[in-house]
């Protein structure tokens, strides 16, 4: 085989055609997808190590140090960073600690909607006929709420909480996943390798799972980056109504509303949070383009 | 033809909608918390406990109470808010042409940003202008409407304070009106000072909401128009010496704002979901805001009526904008 290959290739005089790279390999050239997976990867550092890193107790309240500017402006502190809360709190302790509820919200929950959306969106897209019209008919009666009020609804129904927060993002957007994984699931049905599969034997759980599954994958890893970025930006929704986590933990969302409030004597306590929430939805926002460009073949060409 | 895609659609969308009422009102009945516990005085005996939920209709069984409910919402009765001891109709009436005016405000915005970006985008396609637009748009993609809204307020509060920061309208310019569309009424009643009071008001929220959907825009938009500015009508205008900019405006645009408007009403509905937190953050009073405080007093009645009439909305927008891309489109008329 070798050698026909290279004669052949001698034959014709034509370079054989480069093995396109390994999808990891092409991830790793991506600027955008190494920033963004950089920028993740030192967030999930400070939240697992924040005791070690949080440079105060972010619960210690010190009102004789109550809206000290960041260091840089006058009446700065040296040991407050970034500054201090109407409370005296340190402000760049508190957002390291606050990115622990935010994260574990983001795999948590965009995890499980994943899980039960790409379920249901396989047998829809499978089995068609009944199935599929009773899962898109509730697909469709899900997407007609609009999502910021069915998770205060939730959360009013289920009560406050970090379990709750993340019941009412996966009970939300699972229909997400659903959506996306029924066509995908619809187009790959017809392709010649799944009615090989059936043909020799396969039952219809397994030609699903082993054969139309792993086609679908990559379209779901994508989805699921964009999704934790979703579910980040709704903690930090109800965090700020006051619907998620109680107040004596911090969150990226709680830290915000307080700054609102003092907007005008301590922009900083609304500003740093701010930032911080920009930049993790910007960041899985872009590892999640980067992957659907790098891992669907079709994007790709 | 039409009629009947019509016909079909409201049907749908009745179907949705009854699905919609039956799921707030069982997930309402299977809360634990008591909205009756919340209203009562601590020194209250059982006896006004009873009357009182008799007084709200809580005390009949889970299946009576929706056959009442439903029977009232087929004759426009929503039932009695039982925090602000009003209609439920009366209080969405009174709420909801705030949340309307701001969300059009917010739609107008985004279409002329979003054009105007993607149009520009288009003159200066290959060049570093480009690179800049595609760049910066690819990250405001990203950006949701909370965001935003707290990022004006740190503009606005700090660096530029110019707007202000919360309410509809100054307090002792919101009288004489006869509408509670105050900025469509200022407007046309010639009042410009109030009108101008009213959108120093709503020029934040409205920027907030608007921001997303015109990055979304400028994407599709930009994206269809390039593809159009290579088509052979484009190389006869430009033989005919069109400049380019009449180029974009007359021979392009024109073809490729299809999918450009089918999604902008997709993307529409979002933009009203976005007022319940953007109204929120900028005490805005509109149904929005109005919701989140119905659902921290679990307000069952005026939940019930503020989901039914989201729900409403939503559909009504998409039921539009599928008639107007069928009618702008004669391909998909008979589909």
């Amino acid at each position: 085989m070798e050698h026909s290959a290279q004669i052949a290739s001698v034959l014709t005089t034509e370079k054989p055609e480069p093995r396109p790279l390994p999808a990891y390999l092409r991830l790793a050239r991506d600027p955008k997808v190494v920033c963004a997976g950089g920028f993740i990867i030192l967030l999930m550092v400070l939240a697992i190590g924040a005791p070690l890193i949080a440079p105060q107790d972010p619960l210690a309240q010190n009102l004789l140090n109550a809206t000290l500017p960041p260091v840089g402006f006058a009446d700065a502190e040296p040991g407050f960073l970034l500054g201090t809360d109407g409370l005296g709190r340190d402000v760049l302790s508190r957002v390291i600690y606050g990115s622990r509820v935010s994260l574990t919200v983001a795999f948590v929950a965009a995890g499980l909607a994943c899980l039960i959306g790409s379920l249901l969106g396989l047998m829809a897209g499978y089995l068609g006929a009944i199935t599929d019209a009773v899962i898109s008919r509730l697909v469709d009666i899900w997407m007609a709420f609009p999502p910021v009020l069915l998770s205060i609804l939730l959360i009013a129904v289920i009560g406050t909480g970090l379990h709750s927060v993340i019941i009412a993002i996966v009970v939300i957007d699972w229909t997400r996943f659903c959506r996306v994984v029924r066509t995908e699931t619809m187009n790959q049905a017809q392709m010649d390798y799944v009615i090989a599969a059936r043909t020799v034997g396969f039952s219809r759980p397994a030609t699903l799972f082993r054969e139309i599954l792993p086609n679908v994958v990559p379209v779901l890893i994508a989805l699921l980056t964009l999704e934790m970025g979703i579910a980040v930006v709704v903690e930090a929704i109800l965090s700020f109504v006051g619907l998620s986590v109680s107040s004596d933990t911090p969150t990226w969302g709680g830290m915000i509303a307080e700054g609102r409030q003092i907007v005008h004597e301590a922009w900083w306590v609304l500003a740093v949070p701010l930032a911080a929430l920009f930049a993790t939805v910007v960041a899985f926002n872009q590892l999640g383009d980067g992957l659907a460009r790098s891992l669907d073949p079709v994007l790709r060409r | 033809m039409l009629l009947a895609v019509i016909v079909r659609r409201a049907a749908m969308a009745l179907i949705t909608l009854a699905g919609v009422a039956v799921i707030v009102f069982v997930l309402l009945r299977v809360v634990p918390g008591d909205p009756v516990a919340m209203m009562i005085s601590p020194g209250a005996t059982a006896a006004d406990i009873a009357a009182l939920k008799a007084h709200y209709g809580l005390d009949a069984p889970i299946p009576e109470q929706f056959r009442i409910w439903a029977a009232g919402i087929v004759t426009g009765d929503f039932g009695t808010s039982i925090t602000l001891h009003l209609p439920v109709t009366e209080v969405l009436a009174s709420r909801l042409p705030a949340t309307v005016e701001l969300a059009l405000l917010a739609l107008f915005v985004a279409v002329i940003l979003g054009g105007g970006v993607a149009i520009a985008g288009t003159l200066m396609r290959r060049t570093a202008g480009e690179t800049v637009i595609d760049g910066l748009n690819s990250i405001m993609l990203a950006v949701p409407d909370f965001i935003w809204a707290l990022a004006l307020v740190l503009l606005f509060a700090v660096a530029l304070p110019v707007l202000p920061l919360t309410g509809r309208i100054d307090p002792e310019l919101a009288e004489g009106f006869a509408t509670k569309f105050y900025l469509t009424e200022s407007l046309l009643t010639g009042r410009i000072g109030v009108a101008g009071n009213i959108l120093s008001h709503m020029i934040m929220p409205a920027l907030a909401l608007a921001l997303p959907l015109a990055a979304v825009i400028v994407r599709l938009l930009k994206q269809s128009l390039k593809e159009a500015m290579v088509q052979d009508y484009v190389l006869l205008g430009r033989i005919k010496g069109l400049g380019e900019l009449r180029l974009v405006l007359q021979e392009a645009l024109r073809n490729a704002i299809g999918p450009t408007l089918a999604l902008t009403g997709v993307q529409f509905t979002f933009l009203i979901g976005g007022t319940v937190i953007v109204e929120r953050i900028f005490a805005y009073p509109g149904i929005g805001n109005l919701a989140i405080d119905a659902v921290i007093n679990r307000d069952f009645p005026l939940i019930q009526g503020l989901v039914l009439l989201f729900g409403l909305i939503f559909i009504l927008v998409n039921v539009a904008v599928d008639l107007g891309v069928a009618a702008l489109n004669p391909r998909l008329r008979y589909a």
